[in-house]
């Protein structure tokens, strides 16, 4: 077998910043090479110099014996590069077929599009792949999953034997996951080249043959997937050992804190989200919801927080210790006790031109202690950002000046933590997503701090998409699907069966899809 | 050098590329451009009368630029200082001319003055109203209330309010009149630069303070920078939209004050001849911040004043273009700055 990409010493510095240092390596033609690392340790840049989206400022790319310099994606599509972005690049309103041949028409200004070309392309490798998908129907009425196999049928269609994936089990159920798997596998069998880009452990070591860790811009090692486990991974990853589980201690629930009761949504489109959803959270306790995005999640967070959509019609009930929440405003909500930390951290739970300082301040804006005249104390406020810097290890040079789009996903993340866990006099906490996009070893913090808050006595209500991080977390389990609680893992279940993890996942995924 | 300094330098270098295009198009029209570069200097600002000049028409322009600035900070584009200036003029106008002769400056004034900034933030309201509650785009709206509002002041005044054979109202009182600084001082002669300077730099300051250093500041630029981000973190993004177009509109109705009480005594057709559109590339110069809208203001005012001096050399027609390019050139580059940097 031959040396499909071939690096050596490649470097690439944005203005005195290095991205890759020094980078060599060597992806085998017909193998999954698997890229890990946590975010920001180069990879994306790794794999734009590949695609030519980047140059290099120094070193040489190899592309199968051949030495390449690409000025643009173009030439690397000619040289037989394709890559599957995290967001997909496909036209929604068009069809399946007139999507894979976007850009490569092969037809003259008024020439017929090869479309029976690509309809036949499409059973052809349908069954070779695994890559079912109905050619004549509008990409957008497709699933994520659905969509993801055009883009693979899309490089399919331009002949790349070098495929570059991009995280693609962000947006994959489960058992997406293992078709998608079962797609790569059998795309390397028939001889081409994977690159996996990821940060889950677990899925390199079930899929690929060879891993390559990156940290700070430079490769860590290259080694056989066979012969490393999870744990030894992840020190690579970060530089020290982690702990990839955090312990969960024995919860004692107390009395109910949170009491949702046939609580049904509809948009103003009319779809329903919620249908009678029914759960309780009581203090002291995690509730994890597990669940395909798009089930309700999003609406149930909303309803919760005083924001559905202006037209949105919600029956039955929420309260909070007797106390209705539904139709108030998000203010009022967090008055009464309720803290939250929205799914979309960038867009809902931030400020990023605003310092740290001001985004720990964030919805807070309001509490008297901060408050000095029409303004704010700022030497009350320097001292709680000081405190708050400490106690969660948040990453940063100075907080008063630096906006929080300089941070770190992992260290935005601990700021609204930080801000949320601290409110004053708070008896229930709703937490969405609260890792996603974060480093494994912000991760570890996180978690170990809303352990803390358990066992502080508040009650949590934790949506996640992560289901491992459900099980790590959760006392009780309740399994989200078409809006309601399809079913329910109570807490004896949970701690039974969250030793066997990969099995409870299986039969969590079951409860969801 | 770091890219924040960079930044800085944007304007600068916006108005050396205008000097270029500027003097470009002297020379196209025939005449030395350091001849008319000298002799615009020497007319504002080599004369007290000329830096009165400068100083008045200064004054309407951080005021009118801080009509947009403000709305800005929540990300909303106010073209209809234009509009806010002709209602609050009129407003002022006809205020100080009902006014019994009887009654104080002390009270007099501040009427005037309240009645222009109440004409003007009433106008810039609506569209705030319109844009909130309706989803109209702000941009669109204020460009249509320009056009009301010059309908409705050249109505009033062709058809109820002008002196027979003029194109302007009756006087104002004696005593709405704002003193000019010739009068109290003797400073800049008989320039129309008046106490409205003062007041300008007090709402300026104020302005800052508000946005900078308060809680109502700290909620009104989240809502601006981050709407959606501000209505989880329980902020009425609305509510600020609607509060910054009118205090825009205040501040547009308090240059409007400086024109008639301070300087027309009147209100004339014509009056505003398109300062409140300046305005636009005041705040844009000054990156819509309330204190570096002086700078920007008093270039603009130099060239404004400038302009005119050199109509015997030069047609005003050719500063038109000089004045509108410089607009389109400092637009230009503070968005090429934002891009690179």
């Amino acid at each position: 077998m031959g040396i499909a990409v071939r690096l050596s010493g490649v470097s690439k510095r944005f203005g005195s910043f290095a991205a890759n240092s020094n980078i060599s390596l060597s992806v085998e033609e017909g193998t999954i090479h698997a890229l890990v690392g946590e975010n920001g340790a180069g990879k994306s840049t790794l794999t734009k110099i590949i695609y030519g989206m980047h140059q290099p400022t120094s070193g040489e790319v190899v592309i199968q014996g051949k030495p390449a310099h690409f000025t643009s994606p173009r030439d690397a599509i000619k040289a037989g590069i394709g890559m599957v972005h995290q967001h997909f690049m496909l036209v929604q309103e068009l069809s399946v077929a007139e999507n894979i041949i976007l850009g490569h028409e092969q037809a003259w200004l008024f020439g017929p599009l090869p479309l029976e070309k690509a309809k036949a392309l499409i059973r052809k490798e349908a069954e070779a792949y695994g890559l079912a998908v109905d050619p004549d129907a509008p990409v957008a009425s497709l699933s994520i999953g659905e969509q993801q196999r055009v883009e693979i049928l899309k490089l399919l269609f331009r002949q790349a034997s070098i495929m570059i994936f991009d995280e693609p089990t962000a947006v994959l159920t489960p058992s997406e996951t293992d078709m998608l798997f079962a797609t790569l596998r059998s795309l390397r069998d028939k001889g081409k080249t994977v690159i996996l880009i990821t940060h889950k452990l677990d899925e390199v070591l079930a899929v690929a043959d060879t891993v390559s860790v990156m940290r700070k811009g430079e490769i860590v090692g290259t080694v056989p997937a066979a012969s490393v486990t999870k744990p030894e991974l992840a020190r690579m990853m970060v530089g020290r050992s982690v702990l990839l589980r955090v312990t969960n201690p024995l919860p004692s629930p107390g009395e109910t804190i949170l009491n949702i009761n046939k609580l049904s949504f509809r948009t103003p489109k009319g779809e329903e989200r919620l249908h009678d959803l029914t759960l309780n959270v009581r203090a002291g306790e995690i509730y994890g919801i597990a669940g395909v995005e798009g089930n309700g999640q999003s609406e149930l967070l909303q309803a919760l927080w005083g924001l559905a959509a202006e037209g949105s019609v919600i029956s039955g009930d929420a309260t909070l210790k007797g106390r209705s929440i539904i139709g108030k405003k998000p203010a009022e909500i967090a008055l009464m006790g309720v803290s939250h930390t929205p799914e979309n951290r960038l867009r809902h739970a931030v400020i990023l031109d605003y310092t740290i300082s001001e985004n720990l301040l964030f919805g807070r804006h309001r509490e008297h202690s901060f408050h000095q005249g029409m303004g704010f104390n700022n030497r009350t406020i320097k001292s709680y950002t000081e405190a708050m810097i400490s106690e969660y290890d948040i990453r940063c040079t100075s907080p008063d000046r630096q906006p929080l789009s300089a941070l770190s996903g992992g260290n935005q993340q601990k700021v609204v933590l930080a801000r949320e866990l601290n409110r004053p006099g708070i008896s229930l906490l709703i937490l969405a997503q609260p890792t996603r996009g974060v480093d494994i070893g912000a991760i570890e913090t996180i978690h170990k701090k809303i352990i803390e808050a358990r066992k502080s006595g508040m009650a949590i209500l934790l949506v996640s998409s992560e289901l491992e991080e459900i099980i790590a977390l959760s006392t009780r389990i309740g399994c989200l699907y078409k809006g309601s609680i399809r079913h329910e893992f109570s807490q004896e279940e949970v701690a039974l069966k969250r030793e066997a993890e990969h099995e409870f996942e299986k039969e969590i995924g079951l409860h969801i899809t | 050098m770091n890219s924040k300094n960079l930044r800085l330098l944007i304007p600068f270098f916006s108005l050396l590329s205008a000097l270029a295009v500027s003097s470009l198009i002297i020379a196209l029209a025939g005449c030395d451009p350091l001849m008319i570069f000298q002799k615009m200097l020497h007319a504002t600002l080599g004369t007290p009368y000329g830096i009165g000049q400068v100083v008045f028409r200064m004054t309407t322009l951080v005021l009118v630029g801080l009509a947009v600035a403000i709305p800005f900070q929540v990300r909303l584009f106010n073209i209809g200082a234009e509009g806010q200036l002709l209602m609050g003029a009129f407003a002022a106008a006809m205020t100080g001319a009902i006014l019994p002769a009887s009654l104080t400056s002390l009270i007099a004034i501040p009427l005037c003055i309240l009645s222009a900034m109440a004409a003007g933030a009433g106008w810039a309201l609506l569209a705030g109203v319109l844009k909130v509650r309706f989803g109209v785009n702000e941009v669109i709206a204020t460009i249509m209330l320009n056009f009301i509002a010059q309908g409705i002041t050249g109505y009033l005044l062709t058809y109820h309010f002008a002196i027979p054979s003029t194109v302007h109202t009756a006087q104002i009182t004696d005593n709405a009149m704002i003193p000019t600084y010739g009068s109290v001082t003797g400073w800049f002669t008989n320039s129309p630069a008046n106490l409205s300077t003062i007041l300008t730099v007090g709402v300026a300051l104020l302005f800052w303070v508000l946005l900078y250093y308060s809680r109502f500041g700290y909620e009104m630029r989240a809502a601006g920078l981050q709407p959606e981000a501000a209505r989880y973190g329980g902020i009425n993004a609305g509510m600020h939209s609607i509060t910054a177009m009118s205090l825009g509109g205040a501040a547009a109705g308090l240059g409007a004050a400086n024109i008639v009480l301070g300087y027309k005594h009147y209100y004339e057709s014509g009056m505003t001849g398109g300062i409140g559109f300046t305005g636009i590339a005041v705040a844009l110069l000054a990156g819509a911040h309330p204190l570096w809208i002086f700078l920007s203001a008093f270039f603009f005012g130099c060239l404004e004043y400038g302009g005119l001096t050199v109509n015997a050399w030069i047609p005003k027609d050719i500063f038109m273009i000089i004045e509108a390019l410089t607009i389109l050139l400092v637009i230009s580059f503070s968005a090429l700055g934002k891009r690179l940097l």
